[in-house]
């Protein structure tokens, strides 16, 4: 392929990566916290807690960067005629299936593109999440091999497609006319933010580029394991790529495995965190991004999928289940990481989502 | 023909590989609903060496994939 096609067919891609990079270096210097810029996981958490779904008092707030990258990703979808109102692929499995990839997420403290953002810092602990990441989307790339599928969706009324950027549009207005009846963090990364507008309009942008683009932390690893595609691959490479030297740029690139920012370094426990988030994120057909970018284009099932992340949010810090960061406490580094609890949840949720799987797999007849 | 429509990522795409894969057809039918999924099997059915044409159908889309 001359270097004029490959760019055709991979500029948008690429171009998208480095807007979200950019995008999450711009919200970290205007006060969203360190390695932060992005965080679907640490965003919906936060939007839990300002529902008083869930009483973590440092995680506490709406996140216009989640109402922009739906809203975004539907004006992309309904530009490009691509806006379909659907539903109906297992949604209670994938109601499950969205907590658990939140415990795991929660449990590694990110999301798989918070993942990338925090390898672009110099965040050495992250490397046990991205090859736990990897152990995970492995997984699950051998059971669609097998034929796994949640079924499929069906096309619905216009209305189901529309209700959940609805519900986004009206988080933004509680959020921007009656605060008062949200909770807010007054320490903690959710008191820390980068101003309203210019976090919605980072998340409109981000959710055009990626609706458009297709972008998929998962999906990126996985089309290079089952199809030898490195379209997506192109996507998470660019933002690590952008944010890295974003940061050098800014003096803000600290590579180490110490006293990095909202991390921990109980190792293990990340790399199964996120091999969690992996395998769900395959089962679901995407990432936590690529599920709000769904949702924004008019899928109920990828809706549902999301309010199931919340609510596992919810139950992380209910259930005192999600990391807590490493931190020095009277001049001694004392690392962090999850309870004992949390790393029940991880081995429960790896035997819910077996079960998914296996429910899930041709029967013998239809393979055939 | 085979029918992906509804079936999310990456899934269409898995069973026209696995179609191509068993007896390497010269021709094959394939039916759609998502742009997503078009591009995605037109990228995979073009690194096999097969040409694609898409043809639209109201909100469905019919691949026909060449070698």
């Amino acid at each position: 392929m001359n270097k004029q096609n490959w760019l055709r067919e991979h500029g948008l891609i690429l171009l998208t990566g480095v807007v979200v990079g950019i995008a999450a270096l711009a919200l970290t210097a205007l006060g969203n916290p360190k390695n932060m810029g992005f965080c679907i996981a640490c965003f919906e958490r936060d939007i839990a807690g300002a529902l008083g779904f869930h009483s973590a008092a440092k995680v506490q707030y709406i996140r216009p960067e989640i109402i922009g990258i739906v809203l975004g990703a539907m004006v992309a979808a309904l530009a490009a005629k691509e806006f379909k109102a659907k539903a109906g692929s297992s949604p209670a499995c994938r109601f499950v299936v969205g907590l658990f990839v939140m415990i795991g997420a929660l449990v590694f403290l990110g999301c798989p593109l918070r993942m990338v953002i925090r390898l672009g810092g110099g965040d050495l602990t992250a490397v046990a999440g991205l090859l736990g990441f990897l152990a995970g989307i492995l997984v699950g790339v051998v059971f669609l091999k097998k034929g796994f599928s949640l079924g499929r969706a069906y096309p619905v009324p216009t209305g189901e497609g529309f209700m959940f950027p609805g519900v986004m549009a009206v988080l933004l207005v509680l959020l921007a006319v009656f605060p008062a009846l949200l909770k807010f963090s007054e320490e903690g990364p959710g008191s820390m933010h980068a101003p309203l507008a210019v976090s919605l309009i980072a998340g409109l942008a981000v959710g055009v580029m990626a609706q458009r683009s297709r972008l998929c932390m998962a999906g990126g690893l996985r089309d290079v394991f089952l199809l030898r595609d490195f379209n997506l691959l192109l996507g998470f490479l660019a933002i690590w790529i952008t944010v890295t030297i974003g940061n050098l740029i800014l003096g803000n690139y600290n590579l180490s495995a110490v006293s990095q920012p909202i991390a921990h370094s109980q190792y293990l426990w990340s790399f199964l965190g996120m091999a969690l988030a992996g395998w769900g994120s395959i089962l679901l057909g995407g990432c936590p991004l690529r599920q709000l970018i769904l949702a924004g284009e008019g899928s109920g099932d990828a809706a549902v999928t999301v309010l199931g992340m919340i609510v596992g949010a919810a139950v992380a810090h209910n259930f005192g289940l999600a990391g807590n960061a490493d931190s020095v406490v009277d001049g001694v580094y004392k690392v962090g990481g999850t309870s004992p609890a949390g790393m029940a949840a991880v081995v429960f949720g790896f035997l819910v989502l077996l079960a998914v799987t296996v429910t899930h797999l041709p029967r013998k007849e239809a393979a055939q | 023909m085979i029918d992906t429509r509804g079936l999310s990522c990456p899934i269409p795409v898995v069973m026209v590989q696995k179609a191509l894969k068993n007896g390497a057809p010269a021709s094959l039918e394939v039916l759609a609903d998502a742009q997503v999924a078009v591009e995605n099997i037109t990228r995979f059915a073009r690194s096999q060496g097969y040409q694609v044409a898409v043809a639209e159908d109201g909100s469905d889309f019919t691949l026909t994939l060449t070698k």
